[in-house]
């Protein structure tokens, strides 16, 4: 693949395409601290993680289940123990327990908390990493500036700003990507980009400014750079060491996290790497645990290695998912949703540290069904809110208004920062 | 029946046999075009192989089928023969066309006038008129979702008659591509695009039902009446799906949604967000947005599918008290329209489809504009403003919303086709007819003006032909027609399952379906570019085998010129400029540049060029 690339330049600089390969800044990847640019990891929990088995347990009530604590790095601070290594990380991080929403139903959740915003079927709100890509551009990256990994129903999009800023998805990474290699050699390739350069320019006589608009040749040179970018390399985890890979665990969402450091160190704007199967109905206790097998070690070697490598002070991580679980476990061992009192990590990027914000009822006035519960978290913290904290901590203006196509106008945000949080 | 000519023997040279498929018939009638002369003949007794056909044959005839076996391999290896050696380059039999809708000259006329008066009122030259190849592509495109063939490019150019534009309309329009296609672009503005729970939700039923109507051309009104107000199973009673699309299995009907979706797909309008407050910028309020959806709350799902209860009451939740109360079927406007008797949703749908609800036309006539020219009128399509001159008191601002709506004392564009189309029995073949012959629609998309803002004015007052964004399904379709020079038009279901199971698929998925948004202006993507040079549907379109295009011409078109013709008209649907024949016969020549051999194969040149005009904008983009 490497002499492949060569080649390539090589052609490409004999040739006058107008197609041509940039010039290369690799430097920009070794840039460290607070000097870098900003970027964002959101490790989305889908199907709603419970809050109870993971940053906020409540051993020994009737809500707490089956579920232990745990001491952490934050004096004061346990959470549920099946998170050892977490624990040993989280004095990095903040705890978010009470976070509450409106929005009980899957789809509709996680656009709130990927946009924060609830859907509005007259149009489609930017998610977190699509504003970030949209503000702080990188025009020496040649790999997409917003990816989300290992899917998910509902990945990150653009909305209004506009689909190329919608996450550019990768499965497992350990894979490869899609439709990146060429189908014909590099000679035959090149008299193709050619022929299409001609036929390309008869079409843009008397459509300049038309076909401009429609971002095709862009694109397409965007899709040749990163064909051939050696930033790809960002995708090959088995370049890491063997310690390190370990320590992410040999899980697609290990490889996923191990993966975001690296893109992120690439100069990535936003990574979005999901973990699936939270959403326990039955058998919470059971389906928590072998998810946390996943998350446990993941995430602590992320926030590890982020620190390690110096990336952590310019890296906002955010672990949500689209709601949390129901106090009330339910007959079959289970719990159902639960958007009012659930809990995120969020920290770095600059963030203040080692803060636990709200608290949750042991007792609270627990009804199944969601939605005619009255039960609310002490501090109460909106989804806009905690969206106004991060794009402000990513260096962006939150409340900026922007036109929507149809010329609506719409804040990234309509929360405003927790003062707390920000040194 | 049909064998090859056995020597010494003779029978009688047959003409084209009415029971022969017409496919199989265009075959036939090309064979004293092929290299090798093969000739075909019919077998004397074709009353034996009615028999056999229709399946009353006896026992003993069906031994003598048997003997007949060897002659059918060899009739297959005949037709593959000639299907792989025949000449469809040159030309084929012209089919009879549909005529065009009688009197639409008067509505044509109307809606040029309007433009005229406009384009001068904003001080615009509108763009030169375009080249028909272009306009047939265009029109292909929008009505059937995929480029014309080089079999009716073929036949078009050779059609020498008065108005060829409009008899070629009125031909695709009386096509299965048609009914199918644009069923489906239809039923996206009706129902959406998720596929629903497949148990109590058919959504390919929906369609099939909507592709007969199209093809019946019912009047407007009766298929959204009984879209609205129709009862019984969603797999007998095809147009219930519309509201079983608002059934899920834990919570029963959701009246809000069908109100909502109701109003905005034949409305127009979005009073959905007066569902849980009143509208942000216009004047829907929260209790107008109630009494719509009680016309839905009477509603049940029963063993014989979907019927009214008449002892069901719509209960509301204020959200502030929480308590509930009762709401009557009441509509925000229009009173008098509705009736007093029938059921909520019966009442509903005439008040729907009145003549006097200007909201109604406007609404159907702003969508099939922007089906056909990838913009509707007014955007977005579904949020118009209230017809001129009958607003609704109550904070608006619509005047600033669609400046081009508004222009004191003109008669707005949705209006001016709006009633043309009441007028003549709402009859949507006919609109789509008036709107395709008009001259904005024969306008070029170029111009020699460089000016991104005044041609941004240009293109919203419709000055200049918008470019836009294929949908992934036209991409496929016209990959799928690229990669045959016949067209495949019979087959045309076959394109659609395609195209359906794809829909999980990795191209659609890829290329990003922007269901119900799809009339939004949208630039491309990366991974669409990805999907293009790289994706396996483009390469197993390309291929040259002998049974495809590419594959086809490289055997056949032995003249480079001529070849790289055929590849232009087959995925351009247009002729290669005098720089690209500069640039690209070289591609195709024995001799490289460099003077050596080309040691390629003339498969793989002729790939090559097919690989450059499918990553084309050209070719990704209505132009």
């Amino acid at each position: 693949m490497h002499r492949s690339r060569r080649d390539l330049l090589k052609a490409a600089c004999m040739s006058s395409l107008s197609f041509a390969f940039p010039s290369l800044d690799l430097r920009a990847a070794e840039a460290r601290g607070v000097e870098r640019k900003k970027s964002l990891i959101v490790i989305w929990l889908g199907g709603g993680a419970s809050q109870l088995e993971t940053w906020d347990p409540h051993p020994g009530t009737k809500i707490g289940g089956l579920t232990k604590s745990l001491k952490t790095t934050v004096p004061g601070l346990e959470i549920a123990d099946m998170y050892p290594r977490v624990a040993e990380q989280i004095h990095e991080l903040n705890v978010i327990r009470s976070l509450v929403s409106k929005e009980g139903d899957h789809e509709r959740g996680t656009y709130l908390l990927k946009t924060g915003y609830r859907p509005d079927p007259t149009l489609i709100h930017p998610s977190l990493g699509a504003i970030a890509s949209h503000e702080l551009p990188d025009e020496k990256l040649e790999i997409p500036t917003h990816i989300s990994l290992l899917g998910g129903q509902f990945p990150a999009r653009g909305g209004f700003l506009g689909e190329m800023f919608d996450a550019f998805k990768i499965y497992d990474p350990a894979n490869g990507i899609r439709n990146l290699q060429p189908r014909v050699g590099d000679v035959r390739q090149q008299q193709r980009l050619k022929g299409l350069d001609a036929v390309s320019k008869a079409f843009q006589a008397g459509r300049r400014v038309q076909v401009e608009n429609t971002l095709h040749q862009l694109t397409v040179e965007r899709a040749l750079r990163m064909m051939t970018s050696e930033q790809l390399r960002a995708f090959e985890i088995d370049q890491e060491p063997q310690a390190i890979r370990d320590a992410y665990g040999d899980t697609q969402f290990g490889h996923g996290c191990l993966a975001a450091r690296r893109l992120v160190e690439t100069g990535v704007r936003a990574v979005e790497v999901t973990l699936m199967g939270w959403d326990t109905h039955a058998n919470n206790f059971e389906g928590h645990k072998t998810q946390a097998k996943e998350l446990d070690p993941a995430m602590s070697a992320l926030i590890h290695d982020l620190k390690q490598r110096d990336l952590l002070a310019s890296t906002v991580v955010l672990c949500i998912g689209e709601f949390g679980r129901t106090p009330k476990i339910n007959g079959l061992g289970g719990r159902d949703h639960w958007p009012k009192g659930f809990s995120c990590l969020v920290g770095g990027g600059g963030l203040r540290s080692g803060i636990v914000i709200g608290e949750t009822d042991s007792e609270p006035q627990v009804e199944q069904d969601a939605k005619k519960s009255t039960a609310m978290p002490h501090d109460p913290i909106e989804i806009p809110d905690l969206f106004a904290t991060i794009l402000r901590q990513l260096g962006i203006e939150f409340d900026k208004e922007v036109l929507t196509p149809i010329g609506r106008p719409m804040r990234f945000s309509s929360g405003k920062p927790i003062e707390r949080l920000i040194a | 029946m049909l064998i090859k000519k056995p020597q010494g023997e003779t029978r009688t040279k047959a003409p084209r046999p009415a029971d022969i498929p017409r496919r199989i018939g265009h075959g036939f009638a090309m064979i004293p075009e092929t290299p090798q002369g093969v000739e075909w003949y019919q077998v004397a007794d074709v009353s034996r192989a009615r028999q056999m056909r229709d399946g009353t044959a006896t026992k003993g005839d069906l031994m003598r089928w048997k003997l007949l076996l060897p002659g059918i391999v060899l009739l297959a290896v005949i037709w593959l023969v000639s299907f792989v050696t025949s000449q469809p380059l040159k030309g084929i039999a012209t089919e009879e066309s549909a005529n065009p809708t009688t009197g639409i000259d008067e509505s044509i006329q109307k809606v040029n006038t309007f433009f005229t008066r406009r384009w001068a009122s904003e001080d615009l030259q509108p763009t030169k008129t375009a080249d028909e190849l272009a306009v047939l592509r265009r029109i292909a495109l929008a009505l059937m979702g995929t480029v014309p063939s080089l079999e009716e490019i073929r036949a078009f150019e050779q059609d020498s008659g008065p108005d060829r534009l409009q008899r070629w309309t009125a031909r695709f329009l009386h096509d299965q591509r048609y009914f199918d296609y644009f069923a489906e672009r239809l039923a996206r503005g009706f129902v959406g695009v998720e596929e629903g729970q497949f148990i109590v939700y058919r959504r390919d039923r929906f369609l099939r039902w909507l592709s007969e109507q199209l093809e019946a051309n019912r009047p407007y009104p009766e298929l959204v009446r009984e879209m609205i107000a129709g009862n019984g199973l969603w797999t007998d009673q095809p147009e219930v799906n519309f509201v079983m699309a608002g059934y899920n299995d834990g919570e029963g009907f959701n009246q809000n949604k069908l109100a909502g979706r109701a109003v905005r797909a034949f409305l127009g309008q979005r009073i959905d967000c007066a569902q849980c407050h009143d509208h942000p910028f216009d004047h829907w309020k929260q209790n107008e947005f109630a009494g719509l959806a009680a016309h839905f709350g009477q509603l049940k799902l029963s063993p014989v599918g979907v019927r009214e209860d008449r002892d069901l009451k719509f209960e509301v939740e204020d959200r502030n008290t929480l308590e509930k109360k009762v709401v009557e079927p009441e509509v925000p406007f229009g009173e008098k329209w509705e009736p007093t008797d029938g059921t909520g949703r019966e009442r509903l749908a005439t008040w729907v489809t009145h003549s006097e609800n200007r909201r109604f036309e406007r609404a159907i006539v702003n969508r099939v504009w922007g089906l056909l020219f990838g913009r509707s009128w007014i955007e977005p399509v579904d949020d118009l403003p209230d017809p001129p001159g009958d607003q609704i008191p109550g904070p608006q601002v619509e005047g600033a919303k669609h400046p081009k709506a508004l222009k004191a004392g003109e008669q707005d564009l949705l209006d001016v086709l709006g009633a043309d189309f009441r007028e003549h029995r709402y009859d949507l073949r006919r609109l789509i007819e008036v709107i395709l012959a008009s001259n904005p629609f024969l306008l070029e998309s170029k111009s020699d003006l460089d000016d991104g803002p005044r041609l941004e004015q240009m293109k919203e007052h419709f000055a200049i032909f918008p470019l836009t964004r294929l949908r992934p399904e036209q991409i496929i379709g016209s990959l799928l027609q690229s990669s045959s020079l016949t067209t495949i038009d019979q087959n045309s279901h076959l394109i659609s399952r395609f195209i359906k199971l794809t829909r999980s698929n990795e191209f659609v998925k890829e290329y990003g379906d922007l269901g119900e948004n799809e009339l939004e202006d949208r630039a491309g993507t990366i991974p669409q570019a990805l999907l293009r040079m790289n994706g396996n549907l483009v390469r197993e379109t390309i291929d040259a085998t002998p049974f495809s295009a590419s594959g086809r011409i490289s055997g056949m078109a032995k003249e480079d010129r001529q070849c790289l013709e055929l590849c232009f008209l087959i995925g351009l649907t247009r002729r290669p400029t005098d720089d690209e024949f500069t640039e690209l016969l070289p591609l195709l020549s024995d001799q490289r540049p460099d003077g050596k051999d080309n040691l390629m194969s003339r498969g793989n040149r002729v790939e090559d060029i097919y690989w450059i005009l499918f990553n084309s904008p050209e070719f990704a983009w209505n132009h």
